[in-house]
């Protein structure tokens, strides 16, 4: 018999990492069961009342009463599920209805609806930038923008964070003729910060570079029309494709490309992450659609959610937190811990308190660092943020980080 | 461009991120002899690029594991 290699052999050191931190007590930060769901901000985890301040329910739509009301109604009238792709029989009413709400939502001439925001980029990335053509990305870029790099046959060019020096030094060194796509977020959703889109889309255009941005972190609340920062910056007008999601201000499962390029239609055929699976369910696009809609009039919700961003970010740095950002820049607060097991210990500490947020770790985050991300919802209340700060103090007392 | 020149700046440009001081022949590897982490990897592949006035894409990056390679890389690029 021929000696048979284990495939499972290249994760042992992440196997015993794991395992040497459980052996110290710790619960599992990356096992959390949510027991049951109160509201957008509070859920019943390891039997107890916790506030949540880790989901990207930025908007609190999750339990809005017309939300709720659209997905029902289009589960009784049109069944579960759809069994098929959008080309083929995936395509209801309500695919159709929510791409005009998003249309709508953006001012935008087109708009298609992948199963999730991370097929999303992965097929419009891996679509657009095809051998022979570059693609120029923020190093700090998620996941699914990196997937969509490696899937498609494009050179891959990485530039620093937010650095707009090396993104233009990079974009002028691409051989004459190449096509060329530069591809950014609106807010990165580790550290909660903003790109400079304004200056960066203007460099990328003016080298002859079409541009994505993703926006899924700033949808719903950034801008004036919540469509972005794109939008806050006054240059959304110059951007060739805008991607998003429908799991963080929408609140229920999704991602989309908006765009107003003439030719955008033929993508539904050649982008295969979009063909080669079966569309959204009924009652969540029609969620989705209602959720964007009422999210065109969110202007009082979005107002609240940015004081929410302020207070906890002004009592978490009086604490003598280190943060991510100097000052509030989006939805997202992330405190940033000394290490893995240090942050691990905090997590827990917040988790006994009755507060969850995400541990992030590598390869998520930028420089090898562990945080702890605060995302903040429309519907915390003054006295809930209020609440979440002193958590913090007796947990980072607990956990030895203040 | 020369070969020997090129090897000789890049020697020069791998001294900051060469902790260890390892001694530099064209057999060095990146990943095991110098320890790059991912993020060294991104700072000097950004110096190098910046030096030289050239691109070494991702794609290419995937093919360069010790010196030897980085120097003919760049030689090529270069034209």
């Amino acid at each position: 018999m021929p000696h048979m290699t284990d495939l499972f052999s290249k994760f042992d050191p992440l196997i015993q990492q794991r395992e040497g931190l459980l052996a110290t007590g710790l619960t599992d930060p990356f096992g959390l069961v949510m027991e049951k769901v109160i509201s957008p901000t509070v859920a019943i985890c390891n039997g107890r009342e916790t506030i949540l301040l880790g989901t990207y329910n930025y908007m609190g739509m999750t339990f809005d009463p017309d939300v709720i009301a659209a997905g029902k109604e289009a589960l009784d009238k049109f069944g579960a599920g759809t069994t098929g792709s959008r080309v083929l029989n995936g395509t209801y009413a309500g695919h159709r209805e929510v791409e005009e709400a998003l249309k709508e939502f953006y001012g935008m001439d087109h708009a298609m609806v992948f199963s999730t925001g991370y097929q999303a980029n992965l097929g419009i990335i891996s679509t657009m930038a095809g051998k022979g053509d570059y693609i120029v990305l923020d190093i700090d870029s998620h996941a699914s923008i990196w997937d969509g790099c490696k899937m498609g046959d494009a050179e891959v060019v990485p530039f620093k964070h937010n650095d707009l020096e090396a993104m233009e030094r990079r974009l002028k060194r691409i051989p004459e003729g190449a096509g060329k796509l530069v591809v950014l977020e609106g807010v990165y959703s580790m550290l909660g910060d903003i790109a400079p889109l304004k200056e960066m889309i203007k460099v990328a255009k003016d080298n002859g570079a079409m541009v994505l941005v993703d926006e899924a972190h700033s949808m719903g609340f950034i801008g004036p029309n919540g469509r972005g920062v794109a939008e806050d910056q006054g240059v959304l007008d110059q951007v060739d494709f805008v991607i998003g999601t429908f799991s963080k201000s929408v609140g229920t499962v999704g991602g989309f490309c908006v765009s107003n390029h003439p030719k955008f239609e033929i993508l539904r055929l050649v982008c295969r992450p979009y063909v080669f699976t079966a569309s959204l369910p009924p009652s969540v696009v029609a969620t989705a659609a209602t959720s964007i809609r009422k999210l065109m009039h969110g202007a009082n919700k979005r107002a609240h959610l940015w004081e929410n961003s302020r207070t906890l970010h002004k009592g978490l740095r009086d604490l003598g937190f280190q943060l991510g950002t100097d000052e509030p820049q989006s939805a997202i607060i992330s405190v940033i811990m000394p290490d893995l097991e240090r942050g691990a210990g905090m997590w827990e500490a917040l988790l006994k308190e009755g507060l969850y947020v995400n541990l992030a770790r590598p390869p998520a985050t930028p420089a090898g660092m562990t945080l702890l991300r605060c995302s903040l919802c429309a519907e915390h209340s003054a006295e809930q943020v209020q609440t979440i700060i002193g958590m913090f103090e007796r947990a980072g007392k607990i956990a030895g980080i203040i | 461009m020369d070969r020997a020149a090129a090897a000789n700046r890049i020697a020069e440009l791998i001294a900051p991120f060469n902790k260890k001081g390892v001694q530099i022949s064209d057999g060095t590897t990146f990943a095991g002899d110098l320890e790059f982490d991912s993020l060294t990897v991104m700072d000097f592949v950004a110096a190098i690029e910046d030096e030289f006035d050239i691109i070494i894409s991702m794609n290419q990056q995937a093919e360069i594991e010790n010196y030897g390679q980085l120097v003919d890389a760049v030689v090529k690029l270069k034209g």
